[in-house]
Order: structure tokens, then C-alpha cells, then sequence
């Protein structure tokens, strides 16, 4: 683990600009990931309009930085505000959804973000179509770094505060309620969880993550414009989720790894057929790790622990096996989103 | 005496002659940028081949195919073109990444081509703050031609504002008392058509409608509608292929039979007006400043005929009939051509200069009558274009060649 | 009035374009509880098939029943192949071998056939009807194909024993195993079913938006939305939703000043989500009932 810390530290050293510009975008995409993790690996509520909060943290920074001239450090809280009441919003009304109908909501959002960021009434702020231009940081203090390896380590200390915030989260008595809300609504609720309150706040907290994200991502890329917050951000986010692994913290880096370098290893391996070869990549994956990276690991910790006969931390085991063992075969009529 | 001078002045000659001697190598030094060296030059390009955009993928293919045959025939002054494309999927973020790894990591000499208006907007900082040309960019829009602010970003195709101004003046002359409609795409592409012909228009035609539409809907048949609604006489349809062909037969079943112009982009007679229908498409209006390979007026011209046998022996899966193809065909001839000025001189600041300097360049894919030309206050290679008209079977060119005047 | 007319008989044309996807959509939902994401790219597929076989000569009618068979199977070797193996795994794993699925038919169907647009031959002709260009032979043909699916799905989920098995499988698999249900059977022809009733879809569509690889990717979206804001167990609410959205889109893009062209699907959507915060389930959709 410290191996790994200082191995991430004094990467910039070592790597050209281009890589580490890869290496900083894959971080970026691991925070967003952790975003959508916490509502829905952590909470349960499946969530297809990601893309739109990673646009509204994006849009945030670079308006802020280009009409107003806000420093870009200061954007980044700005971004994460301005999603969490958005995505607290949000939350209200899809408090009455459940599973694919609330899938359909954030699906909504997601198409709807790029078509209102173009429209003509918000375009003496976005920029319309022709996006914004933003400036990259530079290093404060006369630092001895070029603004790549500027702008990776403040993405790194960025992603720090959140996976740590994260983990704070998911341990306090917050996290259990919010997980509870996900295992079972009912119990949780006649436990006395103020189920609708906690289910707007993690989407609230959600956005945010996701939102301070784009932030970034704007800072990094240099550049937003509608075309570059799809609905393919959206799934692409979802993939890395369950690649990396529902409801495990540390699974969002291995997505955000894998949503950035795959599809350029299927370019490489096949021009014509890029987005088939990726296809398939997904789909060797999924077999192999049909509970993504995390569940993999978590099977070959139990399996070693067992065998080292200790006691399996049953505790954890169950937190995420609530969504990650929901098939459609086993169904069952009792309160998940997959009832008819 | 007389000998000893004779001695004397051939000494001189002969020291004069070994001074040139030793200053010509000096003066023919070859110069290499990154990208470039004695045996081959790596050429960037960025292209959508997947997504929304995957149709312009086509354009990428026949340069790749054209490079392959300059260098069966010995490459460019003896040095072979590596043509080393990536897809972006029409993603700007992406662009930035391709861009970021053909300069960096691949180490290419320039980019070329790269395709779409939001992508290029995307690279376009970075391209000129690394000073990497950024040439021939494969996007109509008004704004690539800006030397003084963009040093280091060319265009190549006649600009859509300048094509626009061109239908403004047509319609001034010819239907001076018209209504017009206009469905446009709704993003950079639409909007700089909407431009140009507002522009070019200048307040003398009323616009009575203006119908937008997103790659999203899946008919424009809605926007149709509202356009015969609004009592419009005359439509500007700046759709991309399909949602033009959509936009014609539905005008056709409509009963309604408006004045159409049609945009340069859309005006493939294989990819666009067949599937709309010939007999719905029989005199609608567009502007060529190529020659259109369905077009039979071209069966036996020389030009024409070289073209085909370079499609058939280096790319026979392309598509014939499509001008994507004869488009990919000529943006390469004008690279090749750029490079062979450059001769040894290869940095990219020369490149740039060659390229800012074709006078009266000719290529036999062009309208008869039409050069290119950049200075370096005049980052517009094409301008020139001629209105043509289909007949129900092909395109008539009609009028003379010229130029729309906009730039920066 | 003139104006209104006609774009809601437009939007019922579109409308009835998204209907026959949300009849695939919800006969999937019927079979797995899920939304197949590559659903139109399976139709797609489906309709270049049709296609190929055109330009070998096949009249139409054979086209059309060798395209809708081929998806049949298509259908259940893909339930069988890829999603079987790992029906263990978790729900939303699954999602990500939509994707997957997705990623490779439209990758696959460009490259085999290129991008650019094909026309797609229509079996009714395009003559106006009423004279007046508001409604299209083809549109009608289209709509009469979308409500004949929706009867015969009507009839095969009430009046069917296969139909009711399949209900049961989906329902409750392990009661309906007791009962002598063969579940996975039922979940592939589920499969097949939905892959055949979106080749119909695909081959009825491709006459009016023309052919291409990325044809329905847009289209799947609206289906989707007619299918959720109908209810997802109910074909009739699918067909009903798929109308309405494509009637609320024009209406909107036509009538709401300033933004309404530029924001249709937005607002269609937006009116989709209120029905279904007033009424989770859908407008037709069985109520959610949970045991505690």
C-alpha cells in the first residue's frame, strides 16, 4: 500500500506528459465512478444520468473561470456545491422510483443535460455548441513542475479527500443507514431511518462527487462543449462501475483505469472493429469477474482466509451482496426494484 | 607576366570554386522536426469511425488508401508517408486525448484532417501553443481561417458561410421576393450555414422559419411540417446525408415544391439523393467544387478516370458514389503537394510556410477553372464553388465559378 | 388547427416507429425482468439482414420472414450463449453485457455494410393518403402492423398456456419450477420473441428514417420511454406510450415558443418523468406490491 502511494507520487517524474495526462483523466474517472458507486453500489438506486452531473461540475468550473475569473482551485468546491443541490433536487422527485422507472429518470437527465446546454436562452453562459476554452493551471509557488505534473498531483490530492471522505462515510452511522436503505428499505425504516431524507442526500452527495469530477475534467481537457457529455459518459461511468465492482470503494480506481485504457487497447487491436473487440473485452471480464474486480478479490480473500480457517468478515460480505446477488431468476416479491 | 597571371586567376577560380563547393551542402542541409527524417514522415489524423459520425469514417479510409499509392511510387521526395489515424467517436475529450498521444507519443510531424467542428475547437489551443500544424482540418466552418490569432491552423474546404453567401446571392437575383424556411442541424455546422446566409442575405429576405433538429430525432418530418407551415416558398435544408434525404422525401410527399437548396455537405447523389428518390430530388439546388463521380459528364475526362483507378486498385471496398471519397482524395493531394514544396526543409514552421504559400495549385478531381490558393494572410484554400441543379439524374453545373468572400 | 392536425398525425407516425420497439422492449421485460439495451441494435441488425437478402434477390415477403425467423433464433442463441452462463451473476452485471452486445452489433453491422445510408423498400407504398400528404400509406401500414403485434401479444400473454407459463417464470421462478414451469425455456423463447418482434420493427422503420448502423440508437430511447411511461408489463400501454411521445414531441416542438424546437425530447421526457412520479409504475402498469 505505501509501495503504491509512492509509486503514484513520483510517477511524474518518470513518465512523459501524454501518459500522465491518461494517468490524471483515469483518476478523474475513478472519483465520478465513486460518485455513482455511493448511489448505487452503496444506497441502491440504479442510476443512468451520471454523465449529467460530471456536465454540470464541468460547465461550473469553466463558466466560473472564464466569465468570472475564479481561481481554478476555488471551482472545484463551487462545482461540488452546485451539483449536490441538484442532485439533492433530483432526488426528491425520484424518491417514488424504483429500479428501471428511476433508471428512465436519471436517463432523462442524462439526454436532456447536453440539449440544454446547447439551447439558446443559457447561451451567453455555456457558450452554446462552441463550448468554453478554459486555461490550464499552473503550479503555485514557483513549484519546479510543468503544468501536467501540476495538475496530476492536485487531482491525486483532490481524490484523496474524497476516497477518504468516502470511507468516513460508508463507516459512520450515515453509511450503515444509507446501506440499510439499500438492503432493505422497509426494515430500515421501521428502524427509524428517515428513509426519503437520506435517499435524497446520498443522491445529493453523489452528484456532488461525480460533479467535482467534471470539475477537473474540465481543468485537465481544457475544453467543454455539449458533445463531450453524452449519454456514452453515462455508460461509461456504469461500466466502470461494475468492472471495478458494486459497492467497493477501491474498485472505482480499477474503473477509471479501464474505462480510460480499454478502449484504446481495442483500437489498437482492430481499427475497423474497435467497439466489437471492446465488446468483447467486456465481455471476457465479465465472465471472469462476474462481481467485477472487487467481487473477485473479495472470493479470493474468502477463499484464503477460509482455508487459513478465519473467520470470514461475514459483515462485509453481505453489505453489497444485497444488490450484486440480485438475478432476475431469483427474484423475489419482497421490495427490490426488480418487482413488476 | 602574362602566364603567371593566368596562374594567378585560375588559382582564384579554383579556390572560388572549392568555396561553393563547401557552402553547398550547408545550403541543401536537410531539417527534420519531429515526425520527420531521411526515409519517412508521420503524418497525425483523428477521425470519427464509431459513433454518430462513423459516415465521415470513409474520409479517413481513402487518405489512408491515397498515402499507400504516393508511396508505391516512391513516397515524397524518396520518403514514405506513415499515416497514423486514430477514432475519437466525435468525442471532444477524446480528440484531446488522440492529439495529445499523436504529438507526444507518436511523435507525428503534423495532424492532419481532423474532422468536426467541436473536436478540432477542442485541439486547437493545444495545437498552436505546441506549435504543431494543425492542417487541412476536415470542418467547413467559418473560423479555422484566422492566421492571425491561429498561426498554426489551416482550413481546406470552401467555408460554410462563404457557400451560404453564395445561395444569398442567388436568391437575391433570382427569388428577390421569396419567403424562406431553413432546417439546420443544430450545432456548430447548422448554425454557421444559418450565418453565412443571414449574413449574406443582409436583411433584404425575410427568414420566416427556422426549424432546428438534433442527430437524436430520428425524422425531421415534424420540422418539415412546420417549415410548409409558415408559408415559406424557399427551403435551405443544412441536414448532414441522412436527415437531408429524410427532409426531401417528406417535402416531395408533402405536395409542396419549394425552392431547395441544399448544402454542400448533403449533396451526394449515391449517399443522399438516391435514397431520397431522383424523381423527389429532380430540382434541387446545391454548390459543387468537385467533381461529383456519378456525374456522366465527367465518363471520359482524364481526371475522372485516374481517380477510379486509384479507388478501384487501393480501396475497392469504398463507395464510388459517395464525394466523401473524392473529398478524402483531393485533401490528400494537396498534403502530398505541401510536402513536396517543403522539399528537405521538413520542420513544421516550414510546412506551415509551404502551406500558407500554394499559389494556383490544380488538381484534376477540381471543377474545371478551380485553384487553391493561401497566402499568409489567407488561410481559405478552396473558395471557389458553382451552383449546380439536379435533374431528376444527376447534377447540371450552371453559372460561373465563384468565390464567397468571407474569412476570420 | 390546420397545423396541430397534422403534426399530431406526424407524431403518430413517429409514435407508431417507437411503439414497435416498445413492444420488443416489453416482451423482454416480460421474459427477464430487464431492459435488453441492445435491443435496437439487435432490430437493426435484424433489418440488414432483411436487407442483404433483398440485394440477393429475395422478393420481400421472403426477406421479411427470413430476417424475422433468423432474429428468432438469433435470439435464443444469444439467451442461451452469453447470458446463461453467467445468469448467477448480479442484475447489473448483466447490463454491462447489453452494452457489450451493443458495442458489437453496431460495430459489426458497420463494418459489413458501411455507414452510409441505404433505402429500405416498404411493402405499402408511399402514396399520400387523403390526399393531402397528412398521413402516408407506409405510416398506416406501419401503425396497422404495431397494433396486429399488439393483439397477437395481447392474446399470447392472456389466453396462451405458453404465454401464462411465461408470466409465471418471470414472476416467481422458483414457485413456477414447482409447478412444472420450464423456466429457461420460457426466458429463451422470451428472447427469441422480443429479437423477431424487433426485426418487424426494424424492417417497418427503416423505409421512413433509411438504413444505417446507427439507425436505432435514438429510436431505442424513445422506445424505452413509451414503454416505462406505459407501464413495462403492459403491451398495450407500450403502444400507447410510444404514441404518446411521439405526438407530445411535435406538439411541444411546434407550440412552445422559444425552446420548444430545440428542447422536444427534453420536454417530452420531462412530461414522462412527472406521469411517472404521479404514478410510479407507469400509466398502465401493475401496481408495486411488497411483502414486508
Amino acid at each position: 500500500m505505501i509501495a503504491g502511494v509512492a509509486l503514484a507520487l513520483l510517477l511524474p517524474l518518470a513518465i512523459k506528459g501524454f501518459f500522465l495526462f491518461q494517468l490524471t483523466l483515469a483518476l478523474i474517472y475513478a472519483v465520478a465512478i465513486l460518485g455513482l458507486n455511493l448511489l448505487t453500489g452503496f444506497n441502491g438506486q440504479f442510476s443512468l444520468g451520471h454523465s449529467a452531473f460530471y456536465a454540470i461540475g464541468a460547465y461550473t468550473a469553466a463558466i466560473l473561470m472564464d466569465q468570472a475569473d475564479v481561481a481554478y482551485y476555488w471551482t472545484l468546491p463551487a462545482a461540488g456545491a452546485a451539483c449536490f443541490i441538484v442532485g439533492f433536487l433530483f432526488g426528491l422527485p425520484a424518491l417514488r422510483l424504483e429500479g428501471l422507472y428511476l433508471a428512465l429518470a436519471t436517463f432523462a437527465l442524462a439526454i436532456a443535460t447536453p440539449q440544454l446546454l446547447k439551447s439558446t436562452p443559457l447561451e451567453p453562459w455555456t457558450g452554446g455548441v462552441q463550448g468554453i476554452v478554459i486555461l490550464k493551471p499552473e503550479a503555485p509557488l514557483g513549484l519546479p513542475l510543468n503544468s501536467d505534473q501540476w495538475l496530476y498531483y492536485f487531482t491525486m490530492l483532490t481524490a484523496a479527500l474524497m476516497y477518504a471522505g468516502a470511507v468516513n462515510l460508508m463507516k459512520s452511522r450515515t453509511g450503515r443507514a444509507i446501506m440499510a436503505i439499500r438492503d432493505n428499505p422497509i426494515a430500515a425504516s421501521a428502524m427509524g431511518v428517515n428513509v426519503a431524507l437520506y435517499k435524497s442526500l446520498t443522491f445529493g452527495v453523489s452528484a456532488l462527487y461525480t460533479g467535482v469530477a467534471g470539475a477537473l475534467g474540465a481543468l485537465t481537457v481544457q475544453f467543454v462543449a455539449p458533445d463531450s457529455f453524452t449519454f456514452n459518459l453515462a455508460i461509461a461511468l456504469f461500466v466502470g462501475l461494475v468492472i471495478g465492482g458494486v459497492g467497493s470503494i477501491p474498485g472505482t480506481l480499477l474503473g477509471g483505469l479501464f474505462i480510460l485504457f480499454v478502449p484504446n487497447i481495442a483500437e489498437e487491436l482492430s481499427k475497423g472493429l474497435a467497439q466489437a473487440v471492446y465488446g468483447f473485452i467486456l465481455i471476457a471480464v465479465i465472465y471472469l469477474m462476474p462481481s467485477g474486480a472487487a467481487g473477485l478479490i473479495r472470493l479470493i480473500v474468502g477463499r484464503t482466509a477460509r482455508s487459513r480457517s478465519q473467520p470470514v468478515h461475514f459483515e462485509t460480505a453481505s453489505r453489497s451482496a444485497r444488490l450484486t446477488r440480485e438475478t432476475p431468476m431469483s427474484s423475489s416479491t419482497s421490495g427490490d426494484e426488480n418487482a413488476k | 607576366m602574362k602566364m603567371r597571371n593566368d596562374r594567378h586567376w585560375l588559382m582564384v577560380a579554383a579556390a572560388m570554386a572549392i568555396a561553393a563547393l563547401a557552402t553547398a551542402p550547408a545550403a541543401a542541409q536537410k531539417k527534420y522536426d519531429p515526425g520527420a527524417s531521411d526515409s519517412e514522415i508521420k503524418i497525425g489524423n483523428i477521425m470519427p469511425y464509431s459513433g454518430p459520425a462513423s459516415a465521415y469514417g470513409e474520409i479517413g479510409k481513402t487518405e489512408a488508401a491515397y498515402f499507400r499509392k504516393v508511396n508505391d511510387e516512391g513516397g515524397v521526395n524518396g520518403r514514405k508517408i506513415n499515416f497514423i489515424s486514430y477514432d475519437d467517436a466525435y468525442s471532444p475529450p477524446k480528440t484531446v486525448e488522440q492529439a495529445r498521444k499523436l504529438v507526444e507519443s507518436d511523435e507525428v510531424l503534423l495532424i492532419f484532417q481532423s474532422l468536426g467542428t467541436p473536436s478540432n475547437t477542442a485541439i486547437q489551443r493545444y495545437m498552436n501553443a505546441k506549435k504543431v500544424p494543425q492542417l487541412f482540418v476536415a470542418t467547413g466552418a467559418t473560423k479555422w481561417n484566422d492566421p492571425k490569432h491561429f498561426p498554426w491552423t489551416m482550413g481546406w474546404q470552401p467555408s460554410y458561410q462563404s457557400e451560404a453567401h453564395i445561395y444569398a446571392q442567388y436568391l437575391l437575383k433570382n427569388h428577390p421576393q421569396g419567403k424562406i424556411g431553413v432546417l439546420y442541424q443544430n450545432d456548430d455546422y447548422g448554425k454557421d450555414y444559418l450565418k453565412g446566409l443571414k449574413d449574406g442575405l443582409k436583411g433584404n429576405m425575410p427568414i420566416v422559419a427556422e426549424a432546428p433538429y438534433e442527430t437524436t430525432d430520428p425524422t425531421v418530418d415534424s420540422q418539415v411540417i412546420n417549415l410548409k407551415a409558415s408559408g415559406a416558398d424557399i427551403v435551405f435544408n443544412v441536414a448532414t446525408p441522412k436527415f437531408a434525404a429524410q427532409a426531401i422525401k417528406k417535402i416531395a410527399e408533402l405536395g409542396w415544391k419549394p425552392v431547395h437548396l441544399l448544402n454542400n455537405v448533403s449533396n451526394s447523389v449515391g449517399s443522399v439523393l438516391k435514397p431520397a428518390g431522383f424523381d423527389n430530388a429532380a430540382g434541387v439546388l446545391s454548390t459543387a467544387y468537385m467533381k461529383d463521380p456519378t456525374d456522366p459528364t465527367w465518363k471520359d475526362d482524364p481526371g475522372y478516370k485516374k481517380w477510379s483507378a486509384f479507388m478501384d486498385k487501393y480501396y475497392p471496398d469504398g463507395d464510388k458514389t459517395s464525394t466523401f471519397t473524392v473529398y478524402g482524395y483531393l485533401a490528400a493531394q494537396t498534403l502530398v503537394a505541401v510536402l513536396k514544396q517543403s522539399g528537405d526543409n521538413l520542420t513544421r514552421e516550414n510546412v506551415m510556410k509551404q502551406a500558407a504559400s500554394l499559389k494556383g495549385l490544380e488538381f484534376d478531381m477540381l471543377l474545371p477553372g478551380s485553384r487553391i490558393n493561401t497566402g499568409p494572410n489567407d488561410f481559405a484554400p478552396l473558395k471557389q464553388m458553382q451552383m449546380e441543379r439536379f435533374n431528376g439524374e444527376r447534377w447540371e453545373l450552371f453559372g460561373p465559378l465563384m468565390s464567397g468572400e468571407v474569412g476570420g | 388547427m390546420d397545423l396541430f392536425l397534422h403534426q399530431a398525425l406526424a407524431g403518430l407516425a413517429t409514435g407508431s416507429i417507437y411503439a414497435c420497439l416498445a413492444l420488443a422492449i416489453v416482451m423482454i421485460y416480460a421474459a427477464i425482468n430487464h431492459l435488453n439495451f441492445a435491443q435496437g441494435e439487435m432490430a437493426m441488425f435484424s433489418t440488414f439482414i432483411a436487407w442483404q437478402l433483398m440485394q440477393w434477390g429475395a422478393p420481400y415477403l421472403l426477406a421479411f420472414v427470413g430476417a424475422a425467423a433468423f432474429s428468432f433464433v438469433a435470439g435464443i442463441a444469444v439467451e442461451r450463449v452469453l447470458f446463461r452462463p453467467i445468469h448467477k451473476a448480479p442484475v447489473l452485471s448483466h447490463i454491462v453485457l447489453f452494452i457489450a452486445l451493443f458495442a458489437i452489433l453496431n460495430s459489426l453491422a458497420g463494418f459489413i455494410w458501411d455507414y452510409n445510408v441505404k433505402s429500405f423498400p416498404t411493402p405499402f407504398g408511399s402514396r399520400s393518403l387523403f390526399g393531402n400528404g397528412l398521413v402516408s400509406s407506409h405510416d398506416a401500414g406501419m401503425m396497422g402492423v404495431a397494433f396486429t403485434m399488439l393483439v397477437l401479444l395481447y392474446v399470447f400473454f392472456r389466453h396462451t398456456r405458453i404465454g401464462l407459463a411465461m408470466r409465471a417464470a418471470a414472476a416467481n421462478p422458483e414457485s413456477a419450477r414447482l409447478a412444472g414451469v420450464r423456466v429457461g425455456r420460457m426466458i429463451s423463447l422470451g428472447w427469441g420473441m422480443a429479437a423477431a418482434i424487433g426485426a418487424v420493427a426494424g424492417i417497418m422503420i427503416a423505409p421512413v428514417v433509411f438504413l444505417d448502423p446507427n439507425m436505432m440508437t435514438s429510436i431505442l430511447v424513445y422506445g424505452f420511454a413509451g414503454a416505462v411511461v406505459g407501464g413495462l408489463t403492459s403491451p398495450g400501454g407500450a403502444v400507447f406510450g410510444g404514441l404518446a411521445v411521439g405526438i407530445i414531441e411535435n406538439l411541444a416542438g411546434t407550440y412552445i415558443p422559444y425552446v420548444g424546437r430545440e428542447l422536444r425530447l427534453t420536454i417530452a421526457l420531462f412530461i414522462i418523468v412527472a406521469v411517472l412520479t404521479a404514478k410510479p409504475s407507469g400509466l398502465f402498469g401493475r401496481a408495486i406490491v411488497t411483502r414486508v
